[in-house]
């Protein structure tokens, strides 16, 4: 029954939220919000949004996000991809970047504000041997007016999202095969990679790159901490204005909220555009037959890169770590003059509640999510019906930017008498949680040999029993990463638990964004260490558990 | 005597029942206030950004739980608005008597756009036991909110005023007027600047320098509709646009809130900064984030000052909680732990003369901290400008500044 029933279920619970939260956006938009006197339709709050100072600017700030931080972070997954060749330091790296993914985002960007700053930690380390600033420098490094910097704080996060996306994807391609049929043809290992896979694996990864061109466009906590402030981003600007203390500007903000899904459509239709003329390139260029050319430099940019951005995040966490025991530290010395637990301290008994909430919310949101996507591709099997293209709609909310919808579901919620509760919060991560954990467990799930389920039905077990028995222990390790993803996930969302729980849900995201307003570094370096090591602790149990019960069986431990 | 006291009791609780989720106990009566709000649990909603009043505030929770059996629950906000738009949000679903503020620390421009909107409850500050205490015929900042009256819609808690402070190891003598500022800005670029508008603590500077360098400092105490925009206004650009390319980042970039100048001086960006809460130097300094060679001070002509306030929205289903924990932050307990500089070290709003001396005592302000503005400093507050021009001056200056 609820296997049956399961895709319609999951549909109705991702679909509704955010059509309900579009249309009360909508409305607004067009001048109709009656609390507010506004009862006919007019196009005055475009108009409104429009004589905006700087709003040209602030789209395309966001527009052009979008777009280079896909490129830059696909562009360095795919030269690692095809540079890899299985060596031990490509092992390396790909066990250093997959911790990386539960990393919530706030953090990654608090740790690298404080690296890259002009007083923060790379400054300071060359300071003043190499510099000569005995004064950190006044140069407008984080918060440029160009958004480069936020660019490269969400190229560090979307690289192990990529990654991880595509080396789920590739198994199904056999491209050991692919690359040593190229090879007999005599195209070195690197190009071979390109000619012959690519083009092969780019289809199924698709969805995540649009799911990161969708999110870079319209990101809010990142973009509030690294991005542009004269103006910022479209999406904090529309925040900032359904903040502002005079309502009447609700009306434009949700026009500008409007418009921010205009931006992340425009995005990705470029993107559909630039995807055609890359397609007929690439074929020219395999067309061609070159089979050595530029595989030195590939291969070098393939390792050099990723490897930069990846050890540049961990930098970045030890630069909270760091910051989060430092006592007084004066400019341009590398370390503080001395290092006090102080601030742990004082932290610890208000971390209590919010990190209890935090795994309450994580836990129940990826178990409900778990059953309805183990449901829904248990459904696909039985059926022996091809993902339907209607699973598209799964993505919906990782499309449809969330300061898009989300202030419309709060409404939506209130006139149902929906109060804002732990309830609430959950549902609304679950719209998150759910697509990513579909992501990360749909082709580990469909690519598991039927003849497992046929032999057991065949010694006369129940379906039921076979799912239990034999599928889901075969799957412990892909279903164990998907969790943790999903917890990892469900710990980083901000606007979701701030609106939806009217600010009376604490976790530690919400905690500390409202602590970042105060400003004091020591203090974000505590939040956002708990914040990324949270997650981490998912990961390795998601890595170490499979090892520890399947410990006499090799084939049954998951890709590392 | 026992007997038909039951069936009463049963009554009451009957309509207890409505009456504690729709309709507002009467401040009037305050030992019925008292009955109702036991038991209650008041979500008050506010900024979470500081650690010293979060503790503070864990502090109070603590005394209400104890002395009233009012569970109290602190919701930190990183903007106050937040929680304005929230019950607005929730007028605009129709849920008119169950939401999810029953408190929030607001002043100025938030609270004349609830009351505007009619998003407040009251009156009730001037039945709190405790308001007699602000003697307020005497100190009619505890009844004024930017020059508007509060008529009873929030009830004071503490007082803010704009304090310069450095390092003295830097500087020898800070500017003390917005002239002297704009000197010293050019002699040490780079080195000073303000929040990015509209972050209240930056557009309380540009008051301060608006009041400062208007030939017409009376027009803004009367709405900003009533006089000429263009030309109140107009030395306060023309000094900004001297000032600007002097300031921190050129210009091209300011901190977003108000603790961000701490910590652009703790990292040594920064020379010279300001604060609305004067004691915030010396507890960065205890906090070890700015160094022991940190001094305060405020400008000659004196530095804007505003009281802050507690208000209770019109949908609070907790409002006899609510009404509780406004009187009690009124208490002389509360608020002399407030004042104290290891706690928080906000000013209080009571006045001195309604006091015993032991109480007055626990009032007194320790000196001996370098970094802590002296008391009588305090002496020189400039009142707060009518909210209109708050509002005008953020939206002029984000048309000059933003996106150019």
């Amino acid at each position: 029954m609820l296997v049956r029933l399961a895709p319609a279920i999951t549909m109705a619970l991702l679909v509704g939220p955010v059509m309900a939260g579009l249309a009360m956006m909508l409305l607004p938009a067009f001048g109709y919000l009656p609390v507010l006197g506004g009862e006919t339709l007019s196009l005055a709050p475009w108009r409104e949004l429009f004589a905006q100072p700087g709003l040209g600017r602030s789209v395309w700030v966001s527009f052009s996000t979008g777009l280079v931080t896909t490129t830059v972070s696909l562009s360095i997954v795919v030269l690692f991809l095809a540079a890899a060749s299985g060596s031990r330091l490509d092992r390396a790296i790909r066990r250093l970047v997959s911790p990386l993914l539960s990393i919530p985002h706030a953090a990654t960007a608090f740790g690298l504000a404080f690296l890259i700053a002009p007083s923060g930690l790379i400054s300071r380390f060359i300071s003043p041997a190499l510099t000569g600033w005995e004064r950190p420098p006044d140069l407008l490094i984080v918060n440029d007016a160009w958004g480069l910097t936020l660019m490269a704080g969400l190229v560090l996060k979307e690289i192990p999202f990529l990654l991880l996306m595509s080396l789920a994807a590739l198994p199904q391609l056999n491209p050991a095969q692919r690359v040593m049929m190229a090879r007999s043809l005599g195209y070195r290992p690197t190009i071979a990679w390109f000619k012959a896979v690519l083009p092969a694996l780019y289809p199924l990864i698709r969805l995540p790159v649009y799911a990161v061109i969708a999110y870079a466009s319209s990101v809010v906590d990142m973009a509030m901490i690294l991005g542009p402030t004269l103006p910022s981003t479209l999406s904090v600007s529309v925040l900032q204005w359904f903040h502002d203390p005079d309502l009447t500007r609700r009306f434009m903000a949700s026009a500008g909220a409007v418009l921010q899904l205009g931006v992340t459509i425009a995005a990705l239709a470029t993107w559909w555009g630039l995807e055609t003329l890359a397609r007929r390139s690439m074929q020219h260029w395999i067309e061609r037959g070159n089979r050595r050319g530029g595989e030195l430099p590939l291969r070098i940019a393939g390792r050099g890169l990723i490897l930069l951005t990846t050890l540049t995040a961990f930098a970045a966490i030890g630069g909270l770590a760091l910051f989060s025991f430092a006592g007084f530290w004066r400019f341009p010395e590398a370390l503080p003059q001395d290092f006090v637990v102080v601030h742990w301290l004082r932290a610890l008994p208000s971390l209590q509640s919010p990190l209890f909430t935090t795994a309450a919310i994580a836990c129940a949101s990826t178990l409900l999510a778990l059953v309805l996507v183990l449901a829904t591709l248990e459904n696909e099997y039985r059926r022996q019906i091809p993902p339907s293209r209607a699973l598209w709609l799964l993505y919906l909310p990782l499309i449809v930017p969330q300061v898009a919808f989300l202030f419309g579901l709060v409404v939506a919620a209130e006139s149902l008498g929906i109060r804002p509760q732990l309830g609430l919060v959950v549902a609304g991560h679950l719209l998150f949680v759910l697509p990513y954990l579909y992501l990360s467990l749909a082709e580990a799930y469909r690519r598991l040999d039927p003849r497992w389920f046929q032999l057991s039905r065949t010694l006369g077990v129940s379906r039921l029993r076979t799912f239990f028995q034999v599928r889901l222990p075969l799957l412990l390790a892909p279903i164990l990463t998907a969790v943790a993803v999903g917890l990892a996930i469900s710990i980083g969302q901000y606007l979701p638990t701030q609106l939806l729980g009217g600010g009376r849900v604490t976790t530690i995201t919400t905690e500390a964004v409202s602590l970042a307003s105060g400003g004091n570094r020591r203090l974000i370096g505590v939040w956002a260490l708990v914040q990324a090591v949270l997650p981490l602790i998912g990961f390795m149990l998601a890595i170490g558990l499979p090892r520890l019960l399947w410990a006499n069986r090799s084939g049954m431990r998951g890709a590392p | 005597m026992s007997m038909p006291t039951l069936p009463f009791a049963a009554l009451a609780l009957l309509f207890a029942l409505p009456v504690h989720s729709a309709s507002a106990a009467d401040p009037s009566d305050w030992n019925a206030v008292l009955e109702q709000a036991q038991g209650q649990t008041v979500y008050w909603n506010a900024w979470g950004g500081d650690t010293h009043t979060n503790r503070y505030i864990e502090w109070v929770t603590e005394q209400m739980q104890r002395e009233h059996d009012v569970d109290v629950r602190h919701v930190k906000l990183n903007d106050t608005s937040r929680a304005v738009s929230r019950v607005l949000a929730e007028k605009q679903a129709g849920n008119d008597a169950d939401g999810s503020v029953d408190l929030i620390w607001i002043n100025g421009e938030n609270f004349a756009a609830m009351r505007e909107n009619d998003l407040l409850y009251g009156p009730f500050a001037e039945s709190l036991p405790n308001f007699a205490l602000t003697n307020a015929d005497a100190n009619p900042e505890v009844i004024t909110d930017f020059t508007l009256p509060t008529q009873g819609y929030e009830s004071p808690w503490g007082k803010a005023q704009i304090t310069f402070y450095y390092d003295s190891e830097r500087i020898e003598t800070p500017p003390t007027d917005m002239a002297e500022l704009l000197d010293w800005a050019e002699a040490n670029p780079g080195e000073f600047t303000y929040p990015r508008i509209p972050d209240f603590t930056g557009s309380t500077f540009l008051k301060q320098a608006l009041i400062e360098l208007s030939d017409n400092p009376e027009a803004l105490y009367a709405p900003m509709e009533e006089s000429d925009f263009e030309a109140v206004t107009a030395p306060l650009w023309a000094y900004l646009d001297a000032l600007h390319p002097h300031l921190w980042r050129s210009g091209r970039a300011f901190p977003d809130a108000g603790p961000t100048l701490r910590t652009l001086m703790s990292n040594g960006e920064l020379s010279l900064a300001f604060t609305f809460y004067p004691s915030e130097p010396a507890a960065a300094v205890a906090g070890y984030e700015l160094p022991e060679s940190t001094r305060s001070y405020v400008l000659e002509g004196g530095t804007l000052g505003n009281v802050h306030f507690v208000a209770i929205p019109y949908n609070s289903p907790h409002k006899a909680g609510a009404m509780l924990l406004a009187n009690f932050l009124l208490s002389p307990e509360a608020q002399a732990h407030k004042q104290d500089i290891d706690v928080w070290g906000d000013r209080t709003v009571l006045d001195m003369s309604t006091l015993d001396a032991s109480e007055r005592e626990r009032f007194a302000i320790d000196e001996s901290n370098p970094a802590m503005l002296a008391p009588e400093a305090l002496a020189n507050t400039l009142p707060e400008p009518h909210p209109s021009w708050m509002t005008a001056l953020q939206e002029a200056w984000q048309e000059r500044y933003v996106g150019n």
